[in-house]
């Protein structure tokens, strides 16, 4: 029986989190680096010392890197065989969101890119 | 009360190949058809995200995103809705352990927090509507009103999804069933959570940027 329970706790793998107080290690974890994470977004959105253009990467790598911890320690995805299907799901998901996002603001961008400025617009309707 | 006790998350067998397990238990078959749901709805908020991002500069002459939005109101929503996420953590672990009166307190920080968050988004809408920046102002109002919105209409349907739950406790008992529904409303609440995450970076934070 103690030799089973050996090999189950070998076998089990990292992140799945069973006993009460693995799982209330596992929230307490995640809620610290959720508020390190979330101060730190705040931090930066007004800092003087971050060089300013790089603002907005440092936001976005903040965001997906705090929807991670959210996802490892509050939702439990691990690597373990219960949670595969999550995974591939999980990975679906996230393409058709990128693709949802970034393909609208691609092609809009493009679309601005390419309409003529108001004022020739009405330059042309004058001379014809 | 040990016949309430969840028989299909019994130990799993040690050295049977997972090929040979057969079907899995109810409980993570239950979560992962809980788990399509949740992407499926945050292709919805990648709609409303993708809107936002691209009307989040047609203003129309009016008010725009750095004027409107006061950073210190946001991060004490923020602070609310992560303490509401881990206060439903704590809640599933005494709902585990059939914990009645544990369960039932967590539950109510929860949704006290819960409710917290959703007067302080609707005190923020009610400031803004009141200052002539409702949503038919622009094309901008118009999308922040809606993937907002649209959070904070989910986080009140969690709030009543808690009290149904915490009914259930009360007259069902700890019962599998009833936990593996407490065990959908912890993914949905934490879900929710990972969107606020998008809204505050993209919408509060990304106009200050």
């Amino acid at each position: 029986m103690n030799a089973h329970s050996e090999v189950a706790e070998a076998e089990r793998a990292p992140g799945s989190h069973q006993s009460g107080r693995e799982r209330l290690r596992s929230y307490t974890l995640g809620l610290a680096l959720a508020v390190l994470l979330t101060a730190a977004s705040f931090a930066a959105s007004s800092s003087s010392y971050v060089w300013t253009p790089s603002i907005p990467i440092l936001l976005a790598v903040l965001a997906i890197a705090q929807m991670g911890v959210h996802l490892v320690f509050f939702l439990h995805i691990s690597s373990s065989p219960d949670s595969t299907n999550n995974i591939l799901s999980l990975a679906f998901g996230i393409f058709v969101v990128g693709l949802v996002i970034f393909g609208s603001m691609i092609i809009v961008s493009n679309l601005n890119h390419n309409m003529q400025p108001m004022d020739q617009l009405m330059d042309m309707h004058r001379q014809r | 009360m040990n016949t309430l006790v969840d028989v299909v998350s019994a130990e799993i067998p040690v050295g049977v190949p997972l090929s040979e397990r057969g079907p899995a238990p109810k409980r993570i078959v239950a979560a992962f058809g809980f788990w399509l749901f949740l992407l499926s709805d945050i292709i919805i908020f990648a709609g409303l995200f993708a809107a936002y991002a691209v009307l989040c500069g047609a203003t129309d002459g009016g008010p725009s995103a750095v004027e409107l939005f006061d950073k210190r109101h946001v991060l004490i929503e923020t602070g609310c809705l992560l303490a509401s996420s881990f206060t439903c953590g704590m809640m599933m672990i005494a709902a585990d352990r059939r914990e009645t009166v544990l369960t039932y307190s967590w539950a109510l920080v929860t949704a006290g927090l819960g409710i917290a968050f959703l007067s302080l988004e609707f005190s923020e809408f009610a400031h803004m509507v009141h200052q002539g920046a409702g949503p038919t102002r622009s094309a901008f109002l118009s999308s922040f009103f809606t993937l907002v919105g649209t959070h904070g209409a989910h986080v009140t349907a969690g709030i009543a999804w808690l009290a149904i739950m915490m009914a259930q406790v009360g007259t069902l008992g700890f019962r599998p069933m009833v936990i593996r529904r407490m065990l959908c409303f912890s993914l949905f609440w934490h879900a929710l959570y990972i969107v606020w995450i998008g809204v505050f970076t993209v919408v509060y934070l990304g106009a200050h940027a």
